[in-house]
This record gives structure tokens, sequence and C-alpha cells, in this order.
């Protein structure tokens, strides 16, 4: 695969092959930092950054991604200070802002947007999340992260905690996990279920799928334990939202019956699904998880420039 | 009345037979022809049919339809055959076939899919054609039976 260039607009356009391949360049972009401290690979390359809605740790860490390969950043980071309120089209944006940037980070609130930027553009274009469609880098992140603590995928198991129904890092994550072979739990209140299309993809690729509301029954079977927040702003009536919220608490009276070696994982930020508490434990991955967001997003800038 | 004198009406042009009885409105939009381009349009509809029932015939005089024009037909008229006609002859035959991708006739239902909101041509995908399940090319979103009549 020519990297050279390619947009990174969604999961489904990757390939095992790709995965392992963006994990083992972060593997070793992550070492090369550590001995180093910076480095220079995108010396004189600029990323614009086109947030359209506001999604400061994301932007962070592509920009501190960029700046670590020693390049350099421009960008917005909320549509009220851009002539998009103007009302010019999402494509002269693109067509403008290429002129100025070798590669284009893109956050929208609408499904799609970055794969129509994607196709104006002439320079790589990486999304950043279209709306409740696609997060990429979050699942390649996620999966870094896994590889990285248990030195492989394959055989482990994994317990998806929460709004499985509307939440979209939650869907690539298990679209992805379907080339390994992996066990996964499904733990979520009745109403926030995965979608069947997912489970039914998921069983054909042959996964084994259980689907549980009980978190403590499922705890002691999970090497990782994947938690997401249940988001008011994705409920189509309030009234949904009232009866599920706070459905679950991860805290240490949880985790006595988990293995020692279960980590627990959230792509941040939480409200109050993960206790406090849990953060000194050697259960709590999360923080880590954001730290790998950078040498993975180092390895998609420095592919897709063709710079690595 | 047989079946041949349905289909000589027309001098030349394209006959497309075993649409659905009440779908040939959709049909000659789909085809780009709700506006007079030339040739006589003739509609019959509500004609008994062995295949179907009861169908509604369209013939287009003076114009041929590209394959993929024709293939859209698909979606809505699976089981439709196109007759091409040359001085009152049939000098082609075929069956409709969903292409593997639709463009510019279907608009996406999901209201937040950008396809909606920018100038752009529908896109989508087809992912299993028994039963029809079609993708958005750009929200991701799949639709599937009368959803995607309605986008129609
Ligand atoms: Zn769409």
């Amino acid at each position: 695969m020519d990297w050279k260039g390619r947009d990174v607009v969604s999961i489904r356009d990757f390939s095992k092959d790709d995965i392992e391949f963006v994990s083992k360049v972060a593997e070793r972009l992550e070492e090369e930092l550590n001995e180093r401290g910076s480095l220079d690979y995108a010396r004189g390359k600029i990323l614009a950054t086109l947030f359209f809605e506001p999604s400061t740790r994301t932007r962070l860490s592509f920009e501190s991604a960029m700046h670590r390969l020693g390049g350099s950043v421009i960008g917005f980071s909320s549509a009220s200070s851009t002539s998009v309120k103007k009302g010019e089209s999402l494509a002269d944006t693109i067509k403008t802002v290429e002129q100025y940037s070798d590669v284009i980070v893109i956050r929208h609130p609408m499904e799609g947007a970055a794969r129509l930027a994607a196709e104006v553009a002439e320079v790589p274009v990486i999304n950043a999340g279209d709306g409740s469609n696609q997060h990429p880098t979050q699942t390649l992140l996620d999966l870094y992260t896994i590889k990285k603590t248990f030195g492989k995928i394959d055989g482990i198991t994994i317990g998806l905690l929460g709004d499985l129904k509307y939440g979209r890092t939650v869907h690539s994550l298990a679209e992805a996990l379907a080339f390994y072979d992996v066990k996964l739990y499904l733990i979520s209140p009745e109403l926030l279920r995965m979608p069947r299309h997912i489970v039914d993809e998921l069983r054909e690729k042959g996964v084994k799928v259980y689907e549980t509301t009980d978190l403590e029954g499922a705890i002691p079977e999970l090497d990782v334990l994947y938690v997401t927040r249940i988001q008011r702003e994705r409920f189509p009536d309030e009234e949904e939202y009232l009866k599920v919220k706070g459905s679950y608490q991860v805290n240490l009276e949880v985790l006595k019956n988990a293995k020692e070696t279960l980590k627990v994982m959230h792509p941040l930020p939480r409200v109050d699904e993960i206790h406090p508490d849990v953060d000194k434990t050697e259960h709590a991955l999360y923080f880590r998880q954001v730290f790998s967001g950078v040498p993975v997003r180092m390895a998609l800038l420095g592919l897709t420039l063709g710079v690595l | 009345m047989p079946e041949s004198l349905k289909i000589e009406v027309i001098p030349e042009g394209t006959v497309i037979d075993h649409i659905p009885a009440g779908k040939w409105l959709k049909v000659i939009e789909i085809l780009g022809l709700t506006e007079p381009n030339g040739g006589t349009l003739l509609i019959a509809s509500n004609v008994p049919s062995k295949k179907l029932g009861r169908k509604d015939i369209v013939k287009v005089e003076g114009r041929y339809l590209s394959e993929e024009e024709v293939n859209k037909i698909a979606l809505i008229a699976p089981m439709a055959t196109v007759n091409i006609v040359k001085d009152y002859k049939i000098i082609e035959k075929f069956n409709v076939e969903i292409p593997d991708e639709i463009t510019g006739i279907l608009k996406c239902p999901n209201p937040n899919c950008v396809s909606n909101h920018e100038y752009v041509t529908s896109r989508f995908h087809v992912e299993s054609r028994e039963p029809l399940k079609l993708r958005c090319h750009y929200c991701e979103r799949t639709i599937e039976g009368e959803d995607i009549i309605g986008s129609l």
C-alpha cells in the first residue's frame, strides 16, 4: 500500500495489514521519541487543523503529533471565527486551505464531511470525527494501546461497556476487532444495545459475541474493559436518556472480581462512569491510551505526507 | 392485445416493460423524461401481465438509454425488461440489473449527511442485492427496503 497522499477517512477503508502497519510505525516512532525527544521527519511541512466543531483534546493530540514530527500547524477550532458562518461551502474552504498546507485534519458536525473533504482536496485528509459516523484515529490508537499492553490482540477478551447504540467509538472499534481472534462482551442497558447489523457482521466474521446487561457477571472474564460515556447529546429524546444515564460505574467494588491484569480503557473525557479511585490502580490504562494518540497520529501524518 | 403490438407503436427508441403497476412516474423521473425531449413518450399503466398481475410500460421515442441509466430502474422495477426498437423492430432486449454504485437519483435519508447540505452528487454503494441494501458513500449509513423507495 502506498501511503503517500492517502486519506484517512473511515476505519472501513482499512485492512488488517494497514492497521498492523500503522501500529508498527507508531511503535518505532515512540521508541525514537523516547531516545531523542523530538524528530524532524516533517520539517517544513504544515498541518492544517480544521475543527468546525470544537474538540480540544483531539486537536491538541494532532498538533502535538505534528510538532513532535518537526512540522508546524495552522488552523481554526470553531466555525464562528471563519467564513464558514458566511455560508462558504465546505469544498471551497478545503480548496483554499490546501493552498496553505500539506495535510489537513478535519472535525465536522456532519456525517460524511471528511469523505467530501478528501474528494475535494489534493493533499491528504485525516478525519478527526464526522458527526456520529467515524473517528478512525481513535480506533487505531485503541488498537495500538491494546497491542502495546498485551503484546498481541488475538486471543484476548474485551468488554465494551456503556452506550453501544450511539457510540461511534465502539462501533468502529468493534468493526476493527473483527479482524482478530477475540471474544467480545457487549455490556449495555437494553435500550443502548449494539446495533443488530454490527452484531451480525461480527458473528459472520467469526467473533464470539456475548450481549449482556450484567457488568459484574462479565467482568471476571475480561482482559480489557472498554468504557464509554452515555452522552446526552446523542439521544433523540431526553426521556430515553434519563432512563439510562448512570447505568454503570466502574469502581473498586466492581473491579474486585476482575483479573489482576484487567485493563480499563476509555476514550475520555469521562464524567462519572469510572471512579477516580481506579486511576491509582494497575487497571487504569486510559491515560496511557491518551498518550498513544500521539505516536499513532505521528505515524498517520508522516505516512500520508510521505516522509516516513 | 398481443405483446408485439404494444411495442411496435414507436418506430424507434426504447420500451421499458414489466414495471410494477403505478411506478411509471418514478421511471420517467429517474430517466429525466419529465420534460418534453423531442420524441413521443407513451405510457401504458395498469396493463394486465402474466408475470406481475398488473404492470406499466414506458415507451420513449427517438432515444436510446445507456445501460447505466436503465439499471437505475432496477431499484424500483427489478423485473423490468428493456427493448431497443429500430424500424418498428426490437433489435435488442435485456433485463435490468442493479449496478454496483448508484449516483444521483437517491437522496440520503440521514438529515445530518453532508450530501444533503453541500453541493454534491449523492452516491450509494450496493452492499447486497437480495434483499437490496445500500450504503451512503458519505455518511456510511445503510438503507434498505421501503426506505430506498422513499428516498427516490
Ligand atoms: Zn448519507
